[in-house]
């Protein structure tokens, strides 16, 4: 067969299934698909450090940012004000389903079949589960709070003030706050409503009456964009692995012999996605 | 393929990922305790935090890098061919930041550069 000429030509090693390396000594003794993923990763890891620095960059360009704890603290089931508790346990979605995908390797390294299997599909519905969370954050975001690509509601005061009307949700007529504190403005009837407040801190402008602002535009943009791509990339990882857990229960790896490297290369990359939540999780949530 | 037992790696998967886990819940619990959330009026320096922050995200990266990728266990020069290109990032992060904040404080010329004329 073609295929066989081809492979004992080029290969002095006897195991042909195992070793297509042409070129003499093995430097990374890793084999070709090994080393790649590792340099797509690498790669990926550029661009997404790309967009997590200019995140920093635009944030340190204006003088108030959205606070992660006032802007992240819904909890699904009509929760409010608790702070950073969804994302934590997002995170502990994603960290579990990369436990499940070690366990995974580990088993294929043994080559036992309907260990990779189950440990494939669990990491499969952490996968599912994250994004689950995901599109319920974002859902919340967009249709609740109303932030847009273009508009974004949270704000902060940067002086104190007494509330000169409500907004039927949290603030009432009266209520005062000091500068540093965050605003979410409510959307109603097809617009925003910001407040009017009369200013009570020391200046030339104290005692005169403002409306709230919309807080840095940049904001929702560098969110959904940034949170997204990570999503699209957790959802080729879905993808990939379902694919890669059809081939091993069907006993395609069985016959290759080299230990389910396959699982091991999707597993790379979906440690990869762990990897950049980790940042993505420190930039948004975290600073 | 790691130089372990099948028994030891599966016990240091489950280490790892226990530790992981204890790093993201100190992650959380700082930054809410930074901020006043667990005592009343109790606030940390924004600098603290983000080193704190900082560190920990670095080291929970270092565990996913090592641990769960296998970098531990891979040829030395192979390591080097992917660390060492990231280094390139301390610079990018420098550049952009210090960008940022010249942006910063550039802004009221920048974004009303006709009303200072006027007022001239």
């Amino acid at each position: 067969m073609a295929s066989d000429t081809l492979t004992h030509g080029t290969n002095t090693d006897h195991n042909a299934d195992q070793d297509n390396w042409g070129g003499g000594k093995e430097p990374f003794k890793a084999s070709y698909g090994k080393v790649m993923i590792w340099y797509f990763i690498l790669s990926d890891a550029f661009t997404f450090a790309a967009f997590l620095i200019t995140y920093g960059a635009l944030r340190f360009s204006v003088p108030t940012w959205p606070v992660p704890d006032f802007v992240f603290s819904t909890f699904p089931g009509g929760f409010h004000h608790k702070p950073l508790l969804f994302v934590t346990f997002m995170t502990f979605v994603l960290l579990t389903s990369s436990y499940t995908m070690v366990r995974a390797v580990q088993e294929g390294h043994r080559e036992n079949k309907s260990g990779v299997v189950k440990w494939m599909v669990l990491t499969i519905f952490g996968g599912l589960g994250f994004l689950g969370c995901q599109a319920w954050e974002w859902t919340n975001l967009i249709a609740k709070e109303h932030v847009t690509i273009f508009n974004n509601p949270f704000g902060t005061h940067t002086e104190s003030g007494v509330y000169l009307m409500g907004d039927g949700h949290d603030i009432k007529e009266g209520d005062t706050f000091q500068a540093g504190d965050s605003y979410l403005i409510h959307f109603h009837d097809g617009e925003y409503k910001p407040l009017q407040y009369k200013v009570t801190s020391e200046g030339p402008d104290k005692d005169s009456v403002k409306e709230q602002v919309m807080g840095p535009k940049a904001f929702g943009a560098l969110f959904f964009f940034i949170t997204g791509f990570h999503g699209f990339h957790v959802s080729v990882g879905l993808f990939i692995l379902i694919l890669v857990c059809i081939n091993a229960a069907s006993g395609l790896y069985v016959k290759r012999k080299n230990g389910y490297e396959m699982v091991e290369k999707v597993g790379l990359y979906w440690h990869f996605v762990d990897l950049v939540w980790v940042f993505v999780f420190l930039f948004f949530y975290l600073l | 393929m790691s130089g372990l037992s099948y028994e030891a790696s599966k016990s240091v998967a489950l280490k790892t990922i226990l530790i992981l886990a204890v790093i993201t819940i100190v992650e959380v619990l700082v930054a809410l305790a930074g901020k006043g959330y667990i005592i009343e009026g109790l606030h940390f320096p924004h600098a603290f935090m983000g080193l704190v922050m900082v560190v920990l995200s670095i080291t929970k990266a270092y565990l996913i890098m090592y641990e769960f990728m296998h970098l531990k266990y891979e040829v030395p020069t192979f390591v080097k061919t992917i660390l060492l290109p990231i280094l390139l990032l301390v610079w990018f992060v420098i550049a952009l930041l210090v960008e940022g904040g010249y942006y910063l404080n550039s802004r009221e010329s920048v974004v009303n550069p006709v009303k200072t004329e006027i007022e001239k």
